[in-house]
């Protein structure tokens, strides 16, 4: 099938692991910043076919892992309002906040809908004027578009009844926040190649420079990804650090001017709150000022709600691939994929889910 | 690697522990429900005996009443839309409950049936979805032979939903069950997967995708009479309906102690499943099939029992996908098209869509 089958081609796989098994002299630790390439790589074994001393840290780029417990929490009183109809992505229904998750509130009598595409909460909105539909506005770059359409499209539609619930994070501060971490230990990234299709990769430049590590822009078939952890090890094994674009079918150097110009317009830039990992200045997208009457937290005032993450959660040091998942005291005992503590046990190609899944198989087959 | 780790505890998290009330997951065919019925139903209703025919946790149960060996099984339908590309609730309902007791090596023979109907559900449309279910019953040689009615204020129902509950005979001789699983068993199945999971959530409020992707709703009863028929030993069968080839993987690995191993570049995944699922973020093991069996047979049998298996129509597509083997008992394991491995897990409940 155009653009899946031959970009999984187990020939092609083969020849890239034999490249990158002849290009590596020595160990190096390689992040991937994007969730959709994590789960490429668990989901074909991709780490377990890497050179030994070739390390891939799964790094910040999930959107539903990321996503603070406060906002999860703030998420959750407004969809038990009985007057909302309460519109998410699939995969953010079951992200535990404090002590509930939207499926408990939907079980309760709740309106809580899975839609597909953001505009679909704009269609319910007009369907249901006696109602107030909410859309949970999450994710990287990546979503912001679309998710920015929302607030013009209800805009046009004079719709008074939709509003945004904004969480929306950024990369590049990310990666800044990573490479300022006085225990670093990534010396190369790929970088999230749909996020640039978004936004190009001008952003990246300075990180280059300014760090010396090489940034690759990578797709998220498994040969992309291969492609992209071959690149960034042969710029370490010359000592290059530069930026490289190993998924040029989606990716322009500009990226997507309309796509920036519309999330331009309804977003601007605020602090962010990363679930187990903290505060990170100028780390997110928040709606402007000029679209405040769209801001679902405004709008049922639950900015009060305020929330701390669980004590014993060390997801923000495995996040940085300064401890390995089973080096936590919870894992496996207090925190599990079905009562996860943390961020990175939530969904399936989390590191601490992943880690899991894997000592299952251990210990069966010992 | 830290030594602290319990790995008793892994398995068996406290039950019923995480939800103190229904959700929807708990009807999604993964660990949920399993708890409910593992947690709940079955201590309850065996009050702890081992060896009743409800512990054996197969699609149908296995009992004995005067001399004949009969399997039973019940299953309940609420599907959504009620009519969907390739079917409806009515064939869906009959061809759901044939195809558990022929999981259980049985011959089908009849059906009850009860309907639940919302006040305001057209007639013209519960005749279409009847004669449906009388087409399918004639057509896995079954009859229908008692029911219930009842209806519901409007906005209390979904417009209809359906049980149906059968009776099977067990030719002197099968043993099949998901617990008969041998190392070395060849895993079989009958064609393409996720086929109906995704027609059913191709024409879902909210989704539009243009496939033409048709449910696989089949009586399955052939399938199976031909390979007992002809002597095949069939160790287990499962038709792998929610929770998709995953969960009925995971249920005969755990009921039989076995680990599985499967090739996942054999896996038939038709192009347009694979294209909706890589859309939405699904693994087509995960999705629901209505029309397939999964069958474990023994290694010297296997290709014989695939060459019966494609000289009916409903199993022309049938493959070998992997073996059961000693090793890591109880857990799926998938070799990548690549080369790697992976974890088959059992989900918490059904899949949801991936942001990213």
């Amino acid at each position: 099938m155009k653009y899946l089958d031959e970009f999984a081609d187990p020939v092609v796989a083969r020849r890239l692991l034999n490249d990158i098994a002849a290009t590596v002299t020595r160990p190096w630790a390689l992040m991937e910043v994007c969730g959709g390439q994590t789960h490429t790589i668990i989901r074909n074994g991709i780490d377990q076919l890497l050179p030994d001393g070739v390390e891939m840290i799964h790094g910040p780029g999930c959107p539903v892992c990321v996503t603070p417990l406060e906002t999860i929490d703030r998420a959750l009183a407004i969809a038990a309002r009985p007057e909302v109809i309460f519109c998410s992505f699939g995969d953010m229904l079951r992200v535990p906040g404090s002590s509930d998750d939207l499926f408990r509130v939907k079980s309760r009598g709740g309106d809580v809908r899975v839609v597909y595409s953001p505009l679909d909460a704009v269609r319910i909105a007009q369907a249901n004027p006696g109602k107030q539909v909410v859309f949970f506005g999450i994710g990287f770059e990546t979503t912001a578009p679309a998710n920015a359409m929302t607030v013009l499209l209800a805009d046009r539609l004079g719709l008074a009844n939709f509003s945004l619930l904004v969480s929306h994070v950024l990369v590049p501060p990310a990666i800044t926040a990573i490479m300022d971490s006085p225990t670093r230990r990534v010396q190369g990234f790929l970088a999230a190649g749909h996020v640039c299709t978004v936004m190009g990769m001008s952003e990246y430049q300075p990180l280059v420079e300014r760090y010396q590590v090489p940034i690759v822009v990578t797709g998220f078939e498994p040969l992309d990804v291969l492609e992209g952890i071959r690149r960034v090890l042969v710029q370490l094994e010359q000592g290059r650090a530069e930026l490289d674009n190993a998924y040029p079918r989606a990716v322009s150097r500009e990226g997507n001017p309309e796509a920036r110009k519309v999330v331009a317009d309804v977003f601007t830039v605020t602090d962010r709150n990363w679930r187990g990992i903290g505060a990170i200045p100028n780390s997110g997208w928040r709606l402007a000022d000029r679209w405040a009457g769209y801001d679902a937290e405004q709008r049922f005032d639950v900015t009060g709600i305020v929330t701390a993450e669980s004590e014993h959660c060390r997801s923000g040091e495995v996040l940085q691939g300064l401890i390995k998942p089973v080096q936590c005291e919870a894992f496996g005992v207090e925190c599990t994929p079905r009562n996860p503590l943390g961020a990175p046990m939530v969904s399936s190609e989390g590191a601490c889910a992943a880690y899991y899944q894997f000592r299952r198989l251990q210990a069966a087959a010992s | 690697m830290s030594e602290h780790l319990d790995l008793e505890n892994w398995t068996c998290p406290v039950p019923l522990r995480d939800y103190p009330s229904i959700v929807l997951g708990h009807g999604g065919g993964g660990r949920l429900s399993g708890d409910l019925i593992r947690h709940l139903f079955v201590p309850a209703f065996t009050g702890g005996a081992d060896g009743t025919p409800l512990a054996q946790l197969g699609d149908g149960a296995l009992v004995e009443a005067g001399g004949a060996r009969l399997a039973m099984s019940t299953d309940t339908f609420v599907v959504r839309p009620r009519f969907f590309p390739g079917g409806n609730i009515g064939d869906l309902a009959v061809n759901g409950t044939v195809n558990d007791l022929a999981m259980c090596g049985a011959t089908p023979l009849y059906l009850t049936v009860g309907f639940v109907l919302e006040e305001g559900l057209p007639l013209a449309e519960l005749g279409l979805i009847v004669d449906t279910m009388a087409a399918a019953a004639r057509m896995a040689g079954v009859q229908i032979v008692t029911g219930d009615t009842k209806v519901v204020d409007a906005g209390h129902g979904d417009g209809l939903y359906v049980t149906t509950a059968g009776v099977g005979l067990v030719p002197d001789g099968v043993r099949v069950g998901p617990d008969q699983v041998r190392p070395g068993d060849v895993v079989l199945v009958s064609g393409p997967i996720g086929l109906h999971g995704i027609a059913v959530m191709s024409v879902r409020e909210g989704l539009e995708f243009g496939a033409d992707i048709v449910s696989d709703t089949a009586p399955l009863g052939g399938l199976v009479a031909a390979l007992l028929g002809a002597g095949i030993r069939v160790h287990a069968l499962r038709d792998p309906t929610r929770g998709g080839l995953a969960a009925t993987l995971h249920e005969i690995a755990g009921s039989s102690q076995v680990g599985v191993e499967i090739a996942e570049s054999a896996l038939p995944v038709p192009p347009e499943v694979r294209a909706a699922c890589g859309f939405l973020g699904l693994d087509p093991m995960y999705v629901a099939n209505e029309g397939k069996l999964v069958a474990f047979v023994a290694p010297e049998d296997a290709a014989r029992a695939l060459d019966i298996l494609r000289a009916n129509p409903l199993g022309a597509g049938a493959v070998a996908i992997g073996t059961a083997v000693a090793d890591h008992p109880e857990v799926v394991v998938a070799r990548t098209p690549i080369g790697g491995t992976r974890v088959v897990d059992l989900p918490l409940a059904e899949q949801l869509p991936r942001i990213c």
